[in-house]
């Protein structure tokens, strides 16, 4: 574990514990994750890395533990017990492992949806067509455009989501996402069946987020990837944390090679 | 299971060589169509009575009322069964048509057109018809068609299934008559019915809140049962409440509108003018309603209430927005209801009604305010038409055919809004959910 | 306490209806969990058994039975509402929700389509056979049997009571002990997992709906004995059966038996509270209750997966 002396954490999380039933799926859980870093989570199929996203973002609620949300210049803010929207509203957004877009919407009008979640239009404005609404309306156009520009989907803004391609798919949600203005994003398996070409850009989008001050804390198996943008890691398996440290370290840690069955195996994964 | 059978290994018995016999496809369809003509015969045949309830069958059966639907029976069975490369070769120049049709898109100019013409006919149609006709225009179709748009709000953009609509348009209707004296317990002011609009949408608004507060998080099909609960709770409430609502009688001699100088009627016409402009009006106002933000929130939340919630969408709140608003149409139209009828009694708004509504929603096409109104429209005018051939009691019979064969063959319904044929188009593929009731487990095309 | 003066009567009498509720709710629980559906055209499934063994009862014509002919009247009765309520669920099936499933419709098309049916059966059946009750002829010399605590248990509190258990032991075994009932469990599970594991989804369903309607059918023909039979009787009996079944937590079958005896019993204690008009309303508002307070029901819900 690294030694925290006077870095900034953007999120604690301390001994967060859940269980199902007879099942415990996080078993003393606790990172940290530095300001404006990206902070991998890896580690086995089951170990716990999608519960970990789903009790930060509100989904599941742990029977144990911490987590606090620093905000720059905010105060701390405790995340667990609120419901999802509510996380969002903090500042903490986050990407699905089997990508959950809005289907039959279109590319622009799913990354408008997370922009428009700070607005504060209502129904009768909308329905009068009051100032405020068409300027908030024209606000969430730009942004939304700017937005998809940034991931590199301008050309498609006005596609069926559903028919894009799939890595196209993933950066929209990412789009979307960030539509919301978040702290820190949650990336769930961004690179999960996405092609070589695919995993660089995802590579330099990561990199270009993690530049606009926003810290990415991102679940992933493709290493090649890990090793390229993170500047830690932590391991899960079974649902407890086996190591942490950069991505060299952790490399050569022999529980994780054993965790993997072999760190080669791994590494030659993308 | 009987795997070995069913991969073209020689029928080992004639029962084995009867099963396979009846999965093939035209041999299914030679029994669906003779099954539907029986039905037909059925329906439209003469009902049973108190001292021979048999006679009804056996008259539709048995006699010579049955012999057209079996004559067709026969003959569609035998198309069905041998006339394959016919019935292909004559689907297939519609099926050309439709295709080709597809990707045109209608010029401008001829929209506008055709609005234009659609204005003069709703202005100067009506003072032609008999006034039998034109108080169905106004009592039916008109009320049908608010009733519509308020509902598609709430199932159509936001994917809620409320089954207890008629309860808010009861509401409305009630404090009508509370606010002009009609009922048992008298009110602190009296007022004309047009004045009442604030105060009836009011309390139909508060009882879509006090309704929807608690039950808006329930999933999809407990909604349903809950709104329909509610909706008879309402409707039997008023039935024993005697001193309140005189119960089964309900009031009566509720006045017209009279506003400005002006005074509604018996006549319909002024009552139809007054529900164009606020059924126009209205539209207006949903459209632009749906194109904001609030109609995407919606969209999103019909699409995957999980995703919308990660979102930032406070999912409750946008929920409840959208019951509410179809809440208030509903106590709306009630007023206008009220006052047009003069009486009301808890007989109006049984839970039929609510069904009905629903069916107008999704024959026309939810999500769509043109196909709502187009459904309403028709579905209000369908059993006037009727009168004469069907007895109306046997409407429903009708009506709870439409909506399965709406929902095998159509269910966009007539005029869909394109986002709704998206959404059915992608859950037949397997993908997402089509509305916030997502897809029944183990369904796969 | 207003209902204290009978309260036993009640509670026999409560118990009694409440095995027929039971028998409807299994209905409604079964299909909800192997297809997630609320099946709303149970109800009539349950009218068309109570005409099926009416008519049986008719057709035989038998005047002031007693003794065997009496068992074997019930019988007879309970036979031909299986059929009917059997025959009508498969044809439903068929009709209104498998075609929606082969084209992978999304969820609210099969709750149209089952209010469609609903709505198709109940006024089909009022046209062919008319829109008032008809009683059931007498199958035996009804009256007390014997009293407990001083409340009279009747004839036809025994038949419908001992009816009804005989067939919800009979239902338990079979989803316990047979494999359809094991295959009834694993489709509610994971549909698709049974159907990789080499179970046919479709006779799976099939099935169900059948047993679901053999159940309703012979609640429909004990109902009719007590309160005959009627084109549309199949409404508030059956939405307080859906009531029960989410009260005993839906897809649990053991629940839908506990749900609809407790609603049995609270619908005639509270009865005697409020005037008979109110009925159905306080089942309305348990189940109102029941589901904002403890939606997963009194024994959670079981047969079917839970997040």
């Amino acid at each position: 574990m690294t030694t925290a002396t006077a870095t900034d954490a953007v999120l604690e999380v301390s001994d967060v514990t859940l269980r199902f039933g007879g099942l415990t799926s996080l078993d003393s859980v606790s990172l940290r994750h530095e300001r404006g870093e990206v902070l991998a989570v890896i580690g086995p199929n089951g170990a716990g890395k999608t519960s970990l996203f789903n009790c930060l973002t509100g989904v599941y609620h742990p029977q144990e533990g911490t987590v606090t949300f620093r905000p720059e210049g905010g105060r701390d803010t405790a995340v667990l017990g609120r419901k999802p929207f509510q996380v969002n509203k903090l500042g903490i957004a986050r990407t699905f492992q089997n990508i959950r877009l809005f289907n039959a919407l279109t590319a622009v009008e799913n990354v408008k949806i997370g922009v428009e979640s700070h607005q504060r239009s209502g129904p009768i404005g909308a329905m009068l067509g009051l100032p405020r609404n068409r300027r908030e309306e024209r606000d969430s156009d730009d942004e939304a455009f700017r937005l998809l520009e940034f991931v590199g989907l301008s050309k498609r803004a006005n596609e069926v989501s559903a028919s894009l391609p799939y890595g196209d798919q993933r950066r929209l949600e990412i789009a979307r996402a960030l539509g919301t203005r978040p702290k820190l994003l949650l990336l769930d398996e961004p690179a999960a069946g996405t092609n070589p070409a695919e995993k660089r850009q995802l590579e330099v989008l990561i990199r270009d987020i993690a530049a606009t001050g926003v810290s990415v804390l991102l679940i992933e198996h493709d290493m090649k990837l890990v090793m390229a943008v993170a500047a830690n890691v932590v391991v899960l398996n079974f649902g407890q944390v086996i190591a942490a440290g950069t991505p060299q370290e952790i490399q050569r840690d022999p529980k994780v090679v054993e965790a993997y069955l072999g760190g080669d195996e791994a590494a030659g994964e993308a | 299971m009987t795997t070995a059978a069913t991969s073209g290994a020689p029928a080992t018995s004639t029962w084995q060589g009867l099963q396979r016999w009846s999965r093939r496809d035209e041999v299914r369809r030679a029994v669906s169509l003779v099954a539907l003509m029986v039905t037909l015969a059925v329906i439209t045949g003469p009902s049973g009575t108190q001292t021979a309830p048999y006679s009804g069958l056996r008259g539709s059966l048995f006699a010579s009322h049955a012999i057209p639907f079996y004559v067709l029976a026969v003959v569609l069975a035998l198309v069905a069964l041998f006339g394959g490369r016919w019935t292909a070769a004559a689907v297939a120049p519609v099926r050309q048509l439709r295709e080709r049709g597809r990707g045109v898109v209608i010029p401008r100019y001829v929209k506008l057109i055709a609005l234009v013409l659609l204005a003069v006919l709703l202005l100067y149609y009506p003072t032609t018809l008999t006034p039998f006709w034109q108080t169905v225009l106004v009592d039916q179709m008109g009320i049908y068609v608010l009733l519509a748009v308020g509902l598609n709000v709430v199932v159509g953009f936001a994917g809620l299934l409320d089954l207890g609509y008629i309860a808010f348009f009861a509401i409305g209707a009630y404090t009508t008559a509370y606010f002009t004296d009609k009922l048992p317990v008298h009110p602190p002011f009296v007022l004309n019915p047009f004045f009442i609009f604030p105060i009836a949408v009011g309390a139909a608004l508060l009882a879509g809140v006090i309704l929807g507060g608690p039950t808006l998080r329930l999933r999809g099909d407990y909604l349903a049962i809950v709104t329909l609960g509610f909706g008879e709770i309402v409707r039997i409430t008023a039935v024993n409440s005697d001193s309140l609502t005189n119960g089964p009688q309900g009031a009566f001699g509720i006045p017209h509108f009279a506003a400005f100088g002006y005074k509604w009627t018996l006549d319909s016409l002024p009552y139809y003018y007054l529900l164009l402009g606020v059924v126009a009006a209205i539209v207006f106002f949903f459209s632009r309603l749906n194109n904001s933000r609030v109609g995407r929130a919606w969209a999103a939340i019909r699409e995957d209430e999980v995703a919308a919630a990660a979102t930032g969408i406070p999912t409750l709140k946008f929920k409840l927005m959208a019951f509410a608003i179809g809440a208030s149409t509903s106590g709306f139209a009630g007023v206008i209801y009220a006052s047009k009828v003069g009486f009301i009694n808890p007989d109006n708004f049984p839970l039929l009604l609510s069904i009905l509504v629903l069916t107008m929603v999704i024959f026309g096409g939810m999500g769509s305010i043109p196909g709502v109104i187009l459904g309403a429209a028709v579905l209000g005018w369908l059993p006037n038409y009727l009168r004469d051939y069907v007895p109306a009691q046997d409407r429903f019979i009708y009506f709870g055919a439409l909506l399965i064969v709406m929902m095998i063959f159509r269910p966009q319904g007539l005029l869909p809004s394109k986002r709704r044929s998206r959404e059915l188009r992608l859950s037949e593929l397997g993908v997402g959910g089509a509305d916030a009731m997502g897809t029944i487990p183990g369904t796969d095309a | 306490m207003c209902f204290t003066q009978s309260f036993w009567q009640l509670t026999i009498s409560g118990l009694a209806l409440g095995s027929v509720y039971a028998l409807i709710a299994l209905g409604y629980t079964l299909v909800y969990g192997v297809l997630q559906l609320i099946n709303f055209a149970h109800s009539e499934v349950f009218m068309l058994g109570g005409f099926g063994g009416l008519f049986l009862i008719r057709g035989l014509g038998i005047s002031n039975p007693s003794g065997f002919t009496s068992v074997a009247l019930v019988i007879g009765g309970m036979l031909a509402g299986a059929v009917f309520g059997g025959v009508t669920a498969f044809v439903l099936e068929r009709v209104a929700y498998r075609p929606l499933r082969r084209r992978g419709a999304p969820k609210l098309a099969f709750l149209i389509s089952a209010i469609g049916a609903s709505y198709f059966l109940l006024n089909l059946a009022g046209k062919e056979f008319g829109r008032f009750n008809n009683p059931m002829p007498s199958l035996y010399t009804s009256g007390e049997v014997f009293s407990v605590f001083g409340a009279q248990v009747t004839t036809n509190n025994l038949v419908i009571g001992s009816a009804a258990v005989v067939m919800l032991i009979a239902l338990d075994r079979i989803i316990a002990k047979t494999r359809l009932g094991m295959g009834i469990r694993s489709v509610a599970q994971d549909a698709e997992a049974a159907s990789l594991m080499g179970v046919d989804i479709n006779k799976v369903i099939t099935r169900t709906f059948i047993i679901g309607g053999l159940l309703a059918g012979v609640a429909g023909f004990l109902f009719g004995i007590q309160f005959g039979v009627q084109y549309n009787m199949g409404f508030s009996a059956g939405t307080k059966a859906f009531t029960a079944a989410v009260l005993g937590g839906i897809g649990n079958v053991r629940g839908a038996v506990l749900g609809g005896l407790v609603l049995g019993v609270a619908e005639n204690l509270g009865v005697a509270c409020v005037s008979s008009a109110w009925r159905d309303v306080i089942a309305f508002m348990i189940l109102v209750l029941v589901l904002m307070v403890r939606p997963t029901g009194l024994l959670g819900e079981r047969l079917g997966r839970s997040a």
